[in-house]
């Protein structure tokens, strides 16, 4: 073994044995390489995130729905210039990263690349489609690269007024008119097949190297199974319906469902998704329009 | 520029590393950090500190050389032992 491969040997067993690194010590060319795709995409999801809602807030119904989502908003924008700020530290320029997500080079999660048809979409997206990111982002609170961890607490801990922030905003629909009850189900129904392919595909975590180094803590499937756990049963109370006439909690207690359709996924992440060109466009867009803004803040 | 920002929760607690953020300067950097990190009234002070400021330490010199200076310095059950058998086998101390 080269002595380069011994040192990579020990830093493996180290963030296996639930060790934590920092942004000044030696890290395998592979991790760093792996850390940066993985949290750049975040960043990037955390940016592109805000448009499905971004148009919703001179649409909200009331003063204070406009508020809350302006919040929202805000938060989201914040947490991807920590995220991106992390991953320029690791060796990727912002403006590069932007370039890489301007061209389709780099990814945002699928769920971001959807259409918000309707007050109803806003709420399930804000309850639904946070609850599941939280999940894998309450898993990047061990992530073996302290920096990244240490500011997701404070993304995890803002994410949690999103979801009651969600869930009041269906709990509003789900009391009211048969029109609003509705336009929930029909929310529901439109975001299914996206949230169950939101996790990814069911990989063994032992096999998946974001895993492998310990940069997530937990696998993917078992991420979407802590899902249907919590959020099964919540949407069933209301008298809503999911779409999927195999789901189910066995007697083992795993979920049982059909099949995501993983085709769907990798076309829409790739950049071929209903809302995907029209999004990148728009943050073209400003990127160009708002340059003078960044530039005379640079040089003041 | 790049400012290490440190966080207080509450009042007489440590400051804790809670991130980084890159402004021109540090006026920016303030109205920057009281945006991220104090907007829900969730710290009650920040330091902002330019990270070419920061004088970090982690190398160790040899840390048997001062074992002595910490508790798992002294191994005394063996001490101990030897001492208290001796102290039962003798004749009590006539006080």
């Amino acid at each position: 073994m080269s002595a380069n491969a011994a040192r990579e040997q020990e830093f493996l067993e180290y963030v296996q044995s639930g060790g934590q690194v920092e942004s000044t010590d030696w890290l395998p060319a592979d991790y760093r390489q792996k850390l940066i795709k993985f949290i750049e995409m975040h960043a990037n999801s955390e940016l592109m995130g805000v448009l499905p809602e971004r148009e919703w807030i001179l649409k909200a119904p009331t003063l204070q729905r406009k508020l809350a989502l302006t919040a929202k908003v805000q938060d989201e924008v914040g947490h991807a210039q920590l995220i991106y700020r992390v991953a320029e530290d690791l060796g990727k320029p912002r403006d590069e990263m932007f370039a890489d997500l301007l061209s389709g080079k780099a990814k945002f999660h699928n769920v971001f690349h959807y259409p918000t048809k309707t007050w109803g979409d806003v709420g399930v997206i804000a309850w639904l489609v946070d609850a599941a990111a939280i999940i894998s982002q309450k898993a990047l609170l061990k992530c073996s690269y302290a920096p990244y961890a240490r500011i997701m607490k404070k993304i995890c801990w803002e994410e949690s007024f999103h979801i009651l922030h969600g869930r009041d905003v269906v709990l509003a629909m789900m009391t009211g008119t048969p029109e609003q009850q509705e336009l929930v189900q029909e929310a529901v129904n439109r975001w299914w097949g996206p949230l169950m392919q939101f996790h990814g595909n069911p990989i063994a975590r032992e096999e998946d190297p974001m895993y492998l180094w310990r940069i997530k803590s937990q696998g993917n499937e078992e991420a979407r199974q802590q899902f249907l756990e919590g959020y099964v049963p919540q949407i069933w109370e209301l008298g809503l319906t999911v779409p999927d006439s195999n789901l189910g909690r066995g007697d083992d207690g795993v979920w049982v469902y059909s099949e995501p359709d993983w085709a769907e996924l990798k076309s829409v992440v790739t950049g071929h998704g209903p809302r995907s060109q029209e999004r990148l466009d728009f943050r073209r867009r400003f990127l160009e329009q708002e340059k003078w803004v960044r530039d005379s803040l640079v040089a003041a | 520029m790049i400012f290490e920002v440190f966080r207080q929760e509450k009042k007489g607690q440590a400051f804790a590393h809670a991130g980084s953020i890159e402004a021109p300067d540090a006026a920016f950097a303030d109205a920057w950090a009281r945006e991220q990190y104090g907007r829900r009234g969730e710290s009650a002070a920040l330091w902002l500190v330019p990270r070419d400021a920061v004088h970090q330490v982690n190398d160790w010199a040899d840390e048997f050389d001062l074992k002595y200076r910490r508790v798992d310095g002294y191994s005394i059950k063996g001490r101990l032992k030897e001492a208290r058998e001796r102290a039962s086998s003798t004749a009590p101390v006539d006080r």
